[in-house]
């Protein structure tokens, strides 16, 4: 309950903030909108079935990117983790993957993977796989060394190690990894969208700042992203609660 | 792997002629170098020796975690292998998987062997009650005390009834007094259902209580330097320790390590002369 009292209050002052810097600026509508102004053109976006539309389609693209880049990216990361041979044969191109500029990325995913939801899905998947692989990596190498020797004592193979005790252990860091990319996947359904793309929040922007001057729907695209990255980061703590007890 | 037909009263122990090294050529460490002890199923072996002088290493030796270098380990005539279900292994620290309960742990011997979830159950109360524990099946290993945590660690050793159990310092991270209750607790264990026992411990004491015979090691490269029987009668009681026969048994252990171990166990009579 005061977890909740706190969240509206913050939204609140939030709120009375931007309310404030409106007034006392006074800058027209085109460069910062009031709330109310942006609220009003939410609801009438809403109305018109214009948001659901481009958001059913960014979310989409967000579960699918996720999905398949957080679990490639945990399987790498286990795999890093467990063989020093191939974390050096890996590493460099995981980590100059992640040094290349997504925006410049983009387009040629695009490209290559024929422009259509695949494309979108993979741009998103690449910006989720390294701070997950890189985490889980960091978890399975931090597994007590002791646990895995009581293990071994006991006829333990690899895999069974893996499972009973260097993945548990390492869920902690894991779900470090997770917090980071499922936000990194919101950015990237933007990314892949305005890489080609006729529909979805990303494209919402583009249209409302560069096609129609209305910057009002490009705040309430803006405001669905951030409520859209909130909502997936909760997801994420709230399995990693239920998952992590002991 | 658990219903394997062994002598009931445990497995001998043959370890001929073993070298263990460690680390890379050049600035490697000689563990063990030569080191010969045969040790008869049913007995209880106390091994002795300050830190470093092996003890731990002989024990990997004999569970099958570490391959000799050079040299022969035989259990009961075969090369051991982790997981053969011959040899039963209880660490210094408990290592208890800290997210499951106190039976989960107990059990894992079990679960490895892919026994079914109802006989392990009864398997691991069976355990506990053994080493009075019963009462602490459920809780987590955060919610234990050292020495509750230590006879979960036994418990797990014990489980799967190997004819050969290794004990390495066990309850050296535990009080003088909670020790002792464990050593008799050990010679309870041992007389309801004999088996070959291997200790490695530090204390003297503790090991002319609980043992038939006393391994007294060189420093490294460690070797078997002396073999002390301890032909005391079982069982043997708190009185025992006062007992002169016990007294003397004690005296000729530390009179061996000493011989042994002169700098490190007497640092104030060798120091001044060695700088």
């Amino acid at each position: 309950m005061r977890r909740i009292g706190a969240a509206v209050l913050s939204l609140g002052v939030f709120l009375a903030i931007w309310k404030l810097a409106t007034v006392i600026g006074g800058y027209p509508e085109y460069i910062l909108p009031a709330p109310e102004v942006v609220a009003e053109r939410g609801w009438r976006a809403v109305g018109s079935g214009v948001l659901w539309e481009h958001a059913g389609v960014t979310v989409l693209e967000i579960v699918l990117g996720f999905a398949v880049g957080a679990s490639t990216a945990v399987i790498t990361g286990v795999a890093l983790g467990k063989s020093v041979l191939i974390e050096r044969v890996l590493s460099p191109y995981i980590v100059a993957a992640q040094a290349v500029p997504i925006l410049a990325l983009a387009p040629l995913l695009d490209i290559w993977f024929g422009g259509g939801l695949l494309a979108r899905v993979a741009i998103c998947a690449l910006i989720v796989f390294f701070p997950i692989a890189i985490a889980t990596m960091v978890g399975i190498r931090s597994t007590d060394p002791q646990l895995v020797e009581m293990l071994r004592s006991l006829g333990a193979g690899p895999a069974q190690r893996t499972r009973l005790v260097e993945i548990p252990s390492a869920l902690p860091v894991i779900f470090g990894g997770l917090r980071v990319g499922v936000t990194l996947a919101v950015i990237g359904a933007v990314v892949a969208e305005w890489a080609g793309a006729s529909v979805g929040l990303g494209v919402l922007i583009n249209i409302a700042n560069q096609g129609l001057f209305d910057t009002p729907l490009m705040f309430v695209a803006l405001v669905s992203l951030a409520a859209i990255g909130l909502a997936f980061y909760g997801l994420v703590v709230l399995v990693e609660r239920r998952l992590i007890r002991h | 792997m658990t219903g394997t037909p062994t002598d009931p009263r445990g497995l001998d122990i043959a370890i001929g002629d073993v070298d263990v090294r460690f680390g890379a050529p050049g600035g490697e460490v000689r563990a063990l170098e030569g080191l010969s002890l045969d040790i008869p199923a049913g007995s209880f072996t106390a091994v002795i020796g300050p830190n470093g002088c092996g003890k731990s290493t002989l024990l990997r030796l004999v569970a099958g975690l570490l391959a000799a270098d050079a040299g022969t380990v035989a259990v009961g005539g075969i090369v051991p292998r982790p997981g053969d279900g011959r040899v039963g292994l209880a660490f210094q620290q408990p290592r208890l998987v800290p997210w499951r309960s106190t039976a989960d742990n107990v059990a894992l011997p079990l679960e490895l062997a892919g026994v079914g979830a109802s006989e392990r159950r009864d398997r691991a109360a069976e355990a506990l009650e053994r080493v009075g524990l019963a009462a602490a099946a459920a809780l987590r290993p955060r919610e234990l005390s050292g020495g509750m945590a230590q006879r979960a660690g036994l418990a797990r050793a014990l489980i799967t009834d190997p004819p050969v159990l290794l004990l390495d310092e066990p309850f050296s991270a535990l009080d003088a007094l909670t020790r002792e209750t464990f050593d008799a607790e050990l010679q309870r264990l041992w007389l309801e259902r004999p088996r070959t026992v291997v200790l490695v411990t530090h204390s003297v004491g503790e090991a002319v209580r609980v043992a038939s015979q006393v391994v007294v090691m060189t420093p490294r490269p460690g070797r078997v330097a002396r073999i002390v029987d301890i032909p005391l009668a079982w069982p043997r009681g708190p009185e025992l320790a006062d007992s002169p026969g016990a007294g003397a048994l004690a005296a000729e252990v530390r009179q061996a390590l000493a011989a042994e171990h002169a700098v490190e166990l007497r640092p104030w009579t060798g120091g001044e002369a060695m700088a």
